[in-house]
């Protein structure tokens, strides 16, 4: 048994079939390659079927509110810069409900990994348009089809200046893996949007035509190169997967923030001098 | 005898009006009893603002209406003020401040006072606040070093030419105030204590520092603004992470996620912000996971009246949130209340992993007063996280309260859940699990109880009638029994609205006569009063149009109902 599983068998509540079960093998392969000690390491998901992830990886968790999974990460990882956070959930929980946190966060550039499962889909709420649902798709509620245009959550994170944006597909756990590993390893905030197939709403978006439309970069993408990760992001019609784009010279959140300036000691192990505060009594 | 002056200096937003309050408030504490209040225009240039000092020989709480001496910055200054004058206010100002029609209609006594020509003659325009300061000064008979000293002070870091310009200027203001010969005065105390002069504001900001606050995520409203600025200001020598989020739904989960992690959290805002945050404050209840939460008061709905006052958010704070859970609301209204009820909230929040409140009103937190100078000491920073076990579980039903762990600290780990759980924390849609965790949730309110901050009695003890009231009425009512004249009447000062022991009851069951004042349209606490406690309230005396109490109106409407 690897770190980060349980031993006992646990009732999973995903349909068969469904794209977060190979996702969930890359997360735990890639927190265990990275050998991260499971005491350490905290995830934050919001609500959705995405968002159940933490319940199913042995590791502490905050299953918080739909859309506020990003909020809650960040406060964890500022307070306790020593903890490895995880920020996960689905593409409407991060993109529709949680979409202010996710733009300012890109601008906050917390240390913390942001996986998002992208199916294009409301799944737990059975089946209507998500804010990536592609125009044309019958949904439970957009009957004739989605007609407002999809939101491009790669190009929307680069324009905001993000300083790692990939994208994976659980079609391949191996390079999911790899994926999520570098985005935990990136120093700032890393979104990995994740396309999965949603057997049971999305017929469409199916396991073959993520296949169809998508591919990997290789060795001669250049992650450095911010036009060319844009260019790949604008293509959705080819769909670029890895990573797009990485800053060489992230400064994260706690780094830049007045209170870890002179002094590095996470705020929660710090001592409340009362003498000092009795000086503002005076 | 006790005998009170009430000064007001009326202009417009960015002519530095609080400048010549911090200043006036600080010397004539020296010599005299004082309090201080402004109200002020939701602008940030020109219309009129307001600031109240109220000059005493005894000790003082709240403001009076009637003005027995206006001072006028500009022409657009008084206007909205004829009512609060008698036939013996004096209005200093330049000839043209007010117009002829007016002078005759309020048959005025004026005073020219060419504040402008005498700044220019000092040298500058900006020289204007200190000359008022030092008239004032001279006016009350204060010693005069103690505005040097404090001009000092203030503009030591500008070099010793800009303090000695202000000196001057101070001095000549302070030499025609002495010539003046005020109508109205009163006697000088022998003696005032040594009072520290505190605001609200930084009352709450003290008490947070005290009470262990490293973490605050907020959004700006006013009035809930300041403590976020004090905290930010206090954040690197106090090692405080402030950080503005980008709404307030943000703001609340980010503090939950801070006291997850081992911090303890603070969110400041206003009522429309609050509304905002309801959802994650029924987080807080499912997921144990304390958090405090101030709400400045402003009367509503919506926007409102963004600047003024209201208690108009206790249903609000009482009842936000879906679901059933348990929460602690408190209410300052004594400036010494403001640190010691703020340093206790984040003590409770950790010792019952449960939401807190702390209610205050724009009233509350921008006057300032006199306190008497008190040290705090380390008692709340008790933490109650503990070390987790290999086999922790966070929701352990064993007792009432499971011991809290964060992530990182011990060898389990930290699962807490939204979605109701098992004992580890784990989703679970088992109804008998539900019961017992909802119920083991619920219990929390018994327990707590234990703690409650118990409401303080002013006035003779063996009372017939009793005026309740909440926060910030506390100094308008405080007065009022020092001062009346009915002897069986007691004021009964509520620092925890919510929720309320019935062990309280007694104090109603001595009364013939309750009379609750509160500064709101529909007697919220009252409704609470009745459905905590189920007791009769005679009275209620409401207010609503977004000024606090005033004296006058608390003698006159109070006497009305008392027997
Ligand atoms: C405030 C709030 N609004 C709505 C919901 C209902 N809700 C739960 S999950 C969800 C959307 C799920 O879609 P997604 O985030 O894409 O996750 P998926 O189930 O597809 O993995 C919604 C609307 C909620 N829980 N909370
Ligand atoms: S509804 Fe779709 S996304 Fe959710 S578990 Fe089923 S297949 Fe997966
Ligand atoms: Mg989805």
């Amino acid at each position: 048994m690897s770190k980060f599983d349980f031993e006992h068998e646990i009732d999973i509540a995903w349909c068969p079939g469904c794209g977060n079960f190979p996702l969930r093998k890359s997360i735990i392969m890639a927190l265990n390659e990275l050998n991260l000690d499971p005491t350490q390491v905290v995830f934050s998901s919001g609500i959705g079927q995405a968002a159940k992830m933490p319940q199913y990886i042995d590791a502490s968790y905050f299953n918080g509110l739909h859309g506020r999974g990003l909020s809650v990460a960040q406060a964890i990882q500022s307070v306790n810069p020593k903890l490895v956070v995880i920020a996960e959930g689905g593409d409407g929980d991060m993109y529709g409900e949680g979409g202010n946190h996710f733009i300012h966060n890109v601008r906050r550039n917390p240390n913390l990994a942001h996986i998002v499962h992208n199916n294009m889909i409301y799944g737990l709420t059975k089946g209507q348009g998500s804010p990536t649902s592609p125009k044309g798709l019958e949904t439970t509620v957009q009957i004739t089809g989605v007609y407002n245009e999809p939101l491009n959550p790669m190009a929307l994170a680069l324009s905001l200046g993000a300083t790692f944006v990939g994208r994976a597909f659980t079609g391949d756990i191996e390079r999911t893996k790899d994926m999520i590993k570098k985005a935990i390893e990136h120093k700032g905030y890393a979104i990995v949007d994740i396309f999965h197939p949603c057997v049971t709403f999305n017929k469409v978006n199916t396991f073959q035509w993520y296949k169809n439309h998508s591919f990997w970069l290789d060795e001669t993408h250049d992650p450095k190169d911010y036009r060319k990760a844009m260019d790949l992001a604008l293509d959705t019609e080819r769909l670029a997967l890895g990573v797009l784009y990485q800053k060489e010279d992230s400064i994260p959140f706690d780094e830049a923030h007045p209170v870890y300036r002179e002094d590095k000691t996470p705020i929660i192990h710090r001592k409340r001098d009362i003498a000092k505060v009795n000086e503002l009594l005076k | 005898m006790k005998d009170s002056l009430t000064i007001v200096l009326s202009g417009e937003a960015g002519q530095g009006l609080q400048t010549i309050e911090e200043f006036l408030v600080e010397a004539l504490s020296k010599e005299y009893y004082v309090f201080t209040s402004k109200e002020v225009m939701s602008r940030v240039r020109g219309g009129n603002n307001t600031v109240e000092i109220r000059v005493s020989n005894a000790p003082i709480y709240a403001l009076r209406y009637t003005i027995d001496y206006l001072f006028l910055l500009n022409k657009n200054s008084f206007y909205r003020l004829p009512k609060r004058l008698t036939k013996d206010t004096v209005v200093f100002g330049e000839e043209n401040f007010v117009t002829s029609e007016d002078k005759e209609k309020y048959n005025l006594n004026l005073e020219t006072f060419e504040l402008t020509k005498l700044a220019k003659e000092a040298g500058n325009r900006l020289f204007a606040n200190t000359i008022l300061f030092g008239y004032i000064a001279g006016m009350l008979k204060l010693s005069r070093h103690i505005g040097h000293e404090l001009i000092e002070k203030r503009f030591e870091h500008r070099g010793e030419k800009m303090v000695l310009a202000n000196q001057e200027a101070y001095d000549m203001g302070f030499e025609l105030g002495t010539n003046y010969h005020m109508p109205k005065t009163i006697e000088k105390p022998e003696s005032v204590p040594s009072y520290k002069i505190i605001d609200g504001n930084t009352a709450l900001g003290i008490g947070a520092l005290a009470g262990g606050v490293n973490y605050i995520a907020s959004y700006p409203m006013s009035p809930g603004t300041t403590v976020l600025m004090y905290l930010a200001n206090k954040g690197e020598e106090f090692g405080v992470l402030a950080e503005q989020a980008e709404d307030e739904i943000a703001a609340l989960n980010m503090v939950i996620g801070a006291w997850y992690a081992g911090a303890r959290g603070l969110a400041t805002t206003s009522g429309g912000g609050f509304a905002l945050m309801t959802e994650a404050v029924s987080l807080a209840g499912i997921t144990e996971n304390p958090a405090v939460v101030h709400v400045a008061q402003r009367p509503g709905p919506a926007t409102g009246l963004p600047t003024r006052t209201e208690q108009g958010d206790l249903n609000l704070v009482v009842y936000a949130g879906h679901g059933e859970f348990p929460r602690i609301v408190l209410a300052p209204g004594k400036l010494e209340d403001g640190i010691h009820l703020a340093q206790r909230a984040f003590w409770l929040a950790d010792k019952y992993q449960v939401p807190v409140f702390i209610l205050s009103d724009q009233f509350w937190l921008e006057s300032m007063g006199q306190m008497e100078p008190f040290e705090v000491d380390d008692r709340y920073l008790e933490s109650f996280v503990v070390k987790t076990e290999k086999d922790y579980k966070r929701y352990d039903w064993t007792n009432t309260i499971s011991p809290r762990g964060i992530p990182g600290y011990g060898e389990g780990f930290v699962k807490a859940d939204s979605d109701e759980h098992d004992e580890s924390g784990q989703i679970t849609e088992d109804f008998d699990v539900r019961v017992k965790m909802h119920e083991k949730r619920l219990a929390k309110r018994e327990l707590l109880l234990e703690d409650y901050q118990q409401a303080e009695l002013v006035g003779p003890a063996d009372y017939k009638q009793l005026v309740v009231g909440w926060g910030s009425t506390y100094g308008v009512l405080k007065e009022y029994i020092e001062t009346t004249d009915q002897k069986d009447v007691a004021y009964l000062y509520v620092k925890q609205p919510f929720p309320l022991p019935l062990s309280m009851k007694s104090y109603f069951d001595q009364a013939e006569n309750v009379v609750v004042v509160e500064s709101n349209a529909t007697g919220q606490f009252t409704n609470i009063l009745k459905l905590e406690l189920d007791v009769k309230v005679d009275h209620r005396i409401l207010k609503y149009n977004g000024e606090p109490f005033n004296i006058e109106e608390i003698n006159e409407r109070v006497s009305e109902v008392l027997r």
